[in-house]
């Protein structure tokens, strides 16, 4: 059994159905990518996943002891962050939230929790450093460091390299790799075909036709033959 | 001057004003900063405007205390505006232009249809810069914002942390399951409170310079959430206590001197900021 099943998912908004009939299944320590069009339903599906709304029709399932609020989720820069006064520390300590119960501060466990996750990606440096002054790449640092406040089993990441340099994109996509060998499960929102194919296992393409599969299979797919020659001359 | 001050302060209405003042400005100021992140800076003024139009309701009405009805239908607006704007056909910032300034039209229009005193032009004029009312306060609404500021604080301490995961990042804070609409009502209940208390204080057009002001000068200079949450109740402290002392020695309208004082603030702390950044 995977840690996350979706079963006959239909998804959309009001009267536009954007998917239909979406079946897939994640596997522990799986390295997931959902590509398609833009306006295919990436993001609707990833809002979905993570409860922020309902599916039109069907169910997600997690399995092995997963919870929903277990989901490290690293979603888009909104604008309210890039003019937000806070430092780093407390960016990435409000991932401990889900785990003040009914306390009102939080433990010196989860103190020690931020610590360690903002050591293990390289920014315990920045920590009193105001977040709307970093780059791109160091923003996304604390924000990963963030998600994994929040969990240990499993990733959810929108479009995590947009705007970056092809440097620190390549730096960012190391690390998450590296995050996933350790057993975190990744699933990843990406315009980014050619990186996707490099360090995902499996490629969920929504859009007309719905691919899922490992990407092996994908890239002999007449889908993925398509998406990929217009992704290369992109 | 110290024997001035001394003279004055012999009298409890001052005493009054002045303990009111100073819990009102730390109160504003907490929530300040996050109404300008979450980019509801209007609301305060929009909540304001409803508050006059209550009040004025309850003049005509001829209920005993005001703040009975001024409140809830504050608090029901606050709730309506912050909790449920983000989904509705009107959005944000047309629903607040259309709420307070239906509000302000209402109060006026009631004003005039059932007057209750012959001077209306200073009702109104009272009611919107809070130019006497401060120094009006019986012992029983100084006792009641005493009790709501002590109840404001409290709350705002405690939820500090999740007030921060929400306005920072509302959608990963639903994601790991907090209650952001619990939150959001919360916030709004506690603007509609602030503001209600405020406008004994600043009249309801000059709340919102209270709310947003303090929070704004932190900003420029301070960079971390906490530094500027502290750093703005203590400056709005500041900024109402030499108002308050500046408009008894002066004879200066309450109101009006403490948003100057905010506004000196604001341009102090600009330009620490602009000669902080550079070097």
């Amino acid at each position: 059994m995977g840690e996350l099943i979706c079963r006959n998912i239909a998804l959309g908004y009001e009267s536009t159905i954007l998917v239909k009939d979406l079946n897939f299944e994640v596997q522990k320590g799986a390295y997931l990518c959902i590509v398609g069009e833009n306006g295919a339903g990436k993001s609707t599906l990833m809002r979905t996943i993570l409860h922020l709304q309902k599916p039109l029709a069907g169910e997600i399932v997690y399995g092995e002891g997963l919870h929903a609020t277990e989901i490290g989720y690293l979603p888009q820069q909104t604008l309210v962050q890039r003019d937000f006064p806070a430092s780093v520390q407390e960016v990435v300590l409000s991932g401990c939230q889900s785990r003040l119960g009914r306390h009102a501060f939080y433990t010196k466990e989860d103190k020690m929790r931020a610590a360690e996750r903002m050591e293990r990606l390289g920014i315990t440096h920045l920590a009193k450093r105001c977040y709307r002054e970093l780059s791109g790449g160091q923003q996304q640092r604390v924000l990963l460091a963030r998600a994994l406040c929040a969990t240990e089993r499993m990733l959810l990441l929108d479009e995590p390299v947009s705007g970056l340099d092809p440097k620190v994109t390549i730096e960012l996509y190391e690390l998450i790799r590296d995050l996933n060998q350790e057993g975190i499960t990744v699933i990843m929102i990406s315009h980014d075909i050619l990186s996707a194919i490099q360090y995902a296992d499996h490629i969920l393409h929504i859009g007309a036709e719905v691919f899922y599969g490992t990407t092996e299979a994908y890239q002999n797919s007449p889908q993925g033959m398509g998406y990929l020659e217009r992704g290369q001359r992109k | 001057m110290i024997e001035q001050f001394r003279m004055y302060f012999a009298y409890p209405f001052v005493q009054y004003a002045m303990i009111v003042g100073v819990l009102i400005a730390l109160c504003s100021s907490l929530l300040g900063v996050t109404l300008v992140l979450k980019r509801f800076s209007f609301i305060g003024d929009g909540l304001s405007h409803v508050a006059f139009g209550a009040m004025a309701i309850a003049a005509v009405v001829g209920v005993t205390d005001d703040m009975l009805l001024v409140l809830p239908i504050t608090m029901i607006c606050a709730v309506l505006l912050l909790w449920t704007g983000q989904n509705t056909k009107i959005k944000g910032d047309a629903a607040v232009a259309m709420i307070s300034v239906g509000a302000l039209a209402i109060g006026y229009l009631l004003m005039n249809l059932f007057p209750t005193s012959s001077n209306i032009s200073g009702d109104v004029c009272s009611t919107l810069f809070g130019s006497t009312s401060i120094l009006t306060l019986k012992f029983s609404e100084v006792v009641l914002c005493v009790i709501l500021s002590i109840v404001v604080v409290t709350v705002f301490v405690f939820c500090y942390h999740r007030i921060f995961a929400v306005t920072f990042d509302e959608n990963f804070a639903r994601a790991v399951g907090t209650k952001v609409n619990r939150f959001n009502l919360l916030i709004a209940i506690l603007i509609a409170v602030i503001i209600v208390l405020a406008m004994n204080l600043v009249g309801s057009l000059l709340v919102s310079a209270l709310i947003i002001f303090p929070a704004l000068s932190a900003m420029r200079v301070l960079k971390s959430f906490l530094s500027v949450t502290i750093c703005s109740a203590v400056l709005s402290v500041c900024c109402a206590t030499v108002g308050i002392l500046l408009s008894i020695i002066y004879g200066t309208p309450v109101g009006s001197t403490i948003v100057a004082m905010d506004i000196t603030a604001f341009i102090i702390f600009t330009i620490i900021g602009k000669i902080g950044g550079r070097s």
